[in-house]
């Protein structure tokens, strides 16, 4: 559900409410079933947006940790 | 208990039950217009002597019923008005599944409801009232219940709770409306007021929503408009609600559903008369 520019999204598992700014709905939609590295992760969105930032391989990486510290995200 | 009295507000019925007689009275007295409940009880309210022989020596009222806050406290009995009230709302907050519930107040006035949501003295409670007595439909002033089929507001116009300086403002009201002067709870000074004739005459009929504010008070503020964005608006409503986790997902679909719905705007004023124009300029 988008929010004026947030995504607000119900964790069915936690019953828990989160909130989400770019890119970490973008990566959660890359992920969809589709289990993925940091690296093919950034391929796929890659694909869908254009990445302007050189250091956009650290910054998916980064969220990605904290999406899996959320919860949203685990480890195949 | 002893003494015994039903009471429906909008679609809640309580049962409450009291180990003396004069609580109950005064709470007949102030809903002496509302009609028979017709249902089994949703909700039990006790009004218990804390000890056994405190119902003669200095009583003091103890708040029970279905679902139980450890350290609510319990009153003398003058308050026992106020204790019936704290322990409604209580058991309905707590309780409470059929409706998200907001603690907002909402007035209606030509098929559209507003909420208004805010922090304890923010004064949404005095401004619900206010309107009430000029031209809108007082739904409630304290809880919202929305329906998490349609996201209409059903109206749950208990007496109003006036506290402080709020009670001047409806000194002119006629006497049966309000309930005695309650001095030094812990809430300060209480009075309560039933609703107008009409809030009470139209408590089944809900209405959609067509604006949330977040009404401000403060002696020294300037008049101030601003809207609101969605997502602080979904924030601050998790926030109001009191069964927000316990509903799950039905919640979660109905809050958005909700903020989606409606515009927000933040609202600040010094004075009664900026209140109400402020609140007739948003909904026009």
């Amino acid at each position: 559900m988008l929010l004026d520019g947030l995504t607000v999204l119900y964790h069915r598992p936690s019953g828990m409410t989160h909130i989400l700014v770019t890119p970490a709905p973008q990566i959660l939609a890359a992920l969809d079933d589709r289990p993925a590295d940091s690296d093919e992760l950034l391929r796929r969105i890659g694909e869908r947006f254009e990445i302007e930032s050189e250091d956009a391989a650290e910054a998916v990486a980064a969220r990605l940790a904290e999406l899996e510290a959320a919860g949203l995200v685990r480890r195949a | 208990m002893r003494h015994r009295l039903d009471l429906r507000i909008g679609p809640v019925t309580f049962r409450i039950g009291s180990d003396w007689r004069a609580p109950l009275g005064e709470l007949a007295r102030l809903y002496a217009l509302y009609p028979e409940p017709d249902a089994i009880a949703d909700f039990t309210v006790r009004l218990e002597a804390e000890r056994i022989w405190r119902r003669w020596i200095r009583p003091s009222v103890g708040i029970r019923g279905d679902y139980i806050l450890p350290d609510a406290s319990p009153l003398a009995l003058r308050h026992g008005l106020l204790a019936a009230e704290m322990a409604m709302n209580l058991q309905l907050a707590l309780g409470q599944r059929s409706f998200l519930l907001l603690h907002a107040a909402t007035v209606e006035r030509d098929g559209k409801a507003l909420l208004m949501t805010g922090e304890s003295g923010a004064g949404k409670s005095t401004l619900a009232a206010l309107l009430g007595e000029r031209g809108w439909r007082l739904m409630g002033d304290e809880f919202a219940l929305v329906d998490l089929d349609t996201l209409a507001l059903h109206p749950f116009p208990r007496a109003i709770s006036l506290k402080n300086e709020a009670i001047s403002l409806f000194a002119d009201a006629p006497p049966e409306r309000l309930g005695p002067l309650l001095e030094n709870t812990p809430k300060g000074r209480i009075r309560h007021l039933r609703p107008g004739a009409d809030a009470i005459a139209r408590m089944d009929e809900p209405a959609p929503l067509a604006a949330i504010l977040f009404p401000r008070f403060g002696r020294d503020f300037e008049r101030a408009m601003r809207p609101v964005g969605a997502a602080e608006v979904f924030v601050r409503l998790t926030q109001a609600s009191t069964n927000y986790i316990a509903l799950g997902e039905r919640g979660f679909e109905t809050l958005t559903g909700l903020v989606a719905a409606a515009p927000a705007w933040g609202i600040d004023y010094s004075d009664t008369d900026t209140a109400v124009a402020l609140v007739e300029e948003v909904s026009r």
